[in-house]
């Protein structure tokens, strides 16, 4: 589409840049002017260059933290996404249940953060939890607070549970939008159901998905509280992602200057990879 | 429509609401139950952990903080976010592209990230422990997305319908707001869905610039936990109570979530 060159729209745009603007690139000048120097106090400081940055990238914790943030947030994505396609393929298109098991689908999504840790904490419990108690009555020893692998599982079910909702509805009003002749002309044609999905429904179910993987990505790879209410990022470092990594060294030990680098090393990885989602999606539209 | 079908989208269903469930049974019984016996149904029905809550300023108080600075956020996103959509829907201008990248690298920030900046910078204006102040702060990611979600509903608009209004006369607020908005309420609704929704699940931000007088209820909960272990019963029941707002707000919504999910993309 053409759009009208108009410099006066600038006028529209500019609350919104202000707004933004100064919630935005004060803090993140703070933190880039963190990044670079030795801080003592108000007036002890010291230029430190590049110091900070060679310090985080070489600290094997913060690596393995990485690792794990990758590991979790590639797993998030497989499974949220097909799952998601999936439940949305499964709800009826009209009638009362489609309107209920809309509004069951958006209620996870509407809980807090640290809600959803405090259920899935209460629920995973042996002594006091329905699925920790039915895990180990049938016999799998299961106890979030004591096993890496355990806490890991949890907090990834938990964030399953939380947001496939999300891209559920998405495809859900993806599906919607695509106009009945599409089906008709693919049942003349005798298309397998798994052809109607490859060939009509996923196509059109694209610029939806791109929003979502994209906000499932950026979200997960920012997770925080969840992991901090079950077991406090344990046990071990097992669930310690790259939020609380920083948290716990900007924070905790104050270390302003590599936890600045840190910021900013973090923010760059988002930055590319979401930009590498988004120029992969709308790329292949092109073709 | 087939057995399957029902079949998978029901375990999926019992698979969200059985911790709910949990959850809600598990508000209505006693501590000494709860530790105790592991039931389906509360054996004694109490009222008592809701009680605690609704009887002391310190616990209700969250829940009205919480609310106010989700509210005012609502208001304040969409207030900005409505022209700057409709500019970017219609106008291209000096930077239109980079600017738009730019809000959208904001929803990409971790929150984490400018958690001491914030907590200087909003001392330091004076916005430290107010609502206005977390209102403004979740700004910072909830203004790129209703800028980007509107800016889709926006383009599904013809542009025939603006030139047609300016020749009948109106004049860009009275079209934009007599004509316009109606045409997108869906989109409006949507985003308002979502950013309640991200405001409302926050913690991070909300906590660290809060400290008393707009503590979120999300902060308030942590009192559970004390020296005699924790208070599985009250925490229940305030989980429970954060989870109301948003089962309102999904019923004002739902008419609009069937349609505006697709977010104007499709």
């Amino acid at each position: 589409m053409n759009k009208p060159h108009s410099n006066k729209a600038w006028f529209l745009v500019l609350p919104v840049f202000i707004l933004v603007a100064f919630s935005a690139i004060v803090p993140l000048m703070t933190v880039v002017n963190y990044s670079l120097q030795d801080i003592f106090d108000v007036s002890t400081r010291y230029f430190v260059g590049t110091e900070w940055y060679r310090e985080i990238l070489n600290n094997s914790r913060l690596q393995d933290s990485l690792v794990r943030q990758f590991i979790f947030s590639g797993s998030v994505l497989l499974i949220e996404i097909p799952l998601g396609i999936g439940v949305a393929l499964m709800m009826p298109k009209s009638g009362k249940w489609s309107v209920i098991s809309l509004l069951i689908l958006a209620l996870p999504l509407l809980v807090p953060l640290n809600v959803v840790g405090t259920i899935w904490q209460i629920f995973g419990r042996a002594d006091i939890g329905l699925f920790g108690w039915a895990l180990n009555s049938l016999g799998i020893d299961y106890n979030y607070a004591a096993n890496p692998i355990d806490a890991w599982l949890t907090v990834l079910l938990m964030d399953v549970w939380h947001w496939t909702s999300l891209v559920a509805l998405l495809s859900f009003s993806g599906l919607r939008a695509i106009p009945d002749a599409y089906y008709q002309a693919a049942s003349i044609d005798r298309a397998s159901a798994w052809a109607v999905f490859r060939y009509i429904q996923l196509p059109k179910l694209k610029s939806v998905l791109l929003i979502g993987v994209l906000l499932r990505f950026m979200d997960s790879f920012m997770i925080y509280t969840e992991p901090f209410v079950l077991t406090g990022g344990g046990p071990g470092n097992s669930t310690t992602f790259l939020s609380q990594a920083l948290t716990k060294m900007a924070v905790g030990q104050f270390d302003i200057g590599p936890a600045g680098a840190f910021s900013i090393i973090y923010f760059l990885i988002i930055l590319l990879v979401s930009w590498l989602f988004y120029t992969a999606m709308t790329h292949s539209d092109n073709k | 429509m087939n057995k399957k079908k029902t079949i998978g989208l029901s375990v999926y269903i019992l698979f969200l609401l059985l911790p709910l469930y949990w959850l809600l049974m598990m508000s209505f019984k006693s501590n000494q139950e709860i530790l105790g016996t592991l039931t389906f149904w509360p054996n004694e029905f109490t009222f008592a952990n809701y009680m605690t809550i609704f009887t002391d300023a310190s616990w209700y108080m969250g829940y009205i903080n919480s609310i106010y600075y989700v509210s005012l956020n609502m208001v304040i996103t969409l207030l900005v976010a409505l022209p700057a959509a409709y500019a970017f829907s219609r106008f291209r201008f000096i930077g239109d592209k980079h600017l738009f990248f730019w809000l959208l690298t904001n929803r990409m920030s971790p929150p984490a990230v400018f958690l001491l900046p914030f907590f200087q910078l909003y001392s330091s204006v004076g916005l430290f422990d107010t609502h206005i102040g977390v209102a403004l702060a979740h700004c910072l990611f909830n203004v790129p997305l209703a800028v980007w979600i509107l800016e889709g509903f926006m383009s599904g608009v013809p542009r025939e319908i603006d030139e047609t209004a300016y020749i009948d006369g109106y004049s860009f607020p009275k079209f934009f707001t007599k004509i316009f908005i109606p045409l997108i309420s869906s989109g409006i609704g949507v985003t308002a869905f979502f950013c309640f929704m991200f405001s409302w699940v926050e913690l991070l931000l909300a906590r660290t610039l809060t400290s008393v007088s707009a503590k979120p209820i999300a902060a308030v909960m942590t009192r559970t936990v004390s020296a005699s272990g924790i208070d599985w019963g009250v925490l229940a029941a305030a989980g429970v109570l954060t989870i109301l707002p948003g089962v309102l707000v999904i019923w004002f919504v739902r008419n609009h979530v069937a349609k505006g999910f697709a977010l104007g993309r499709v």
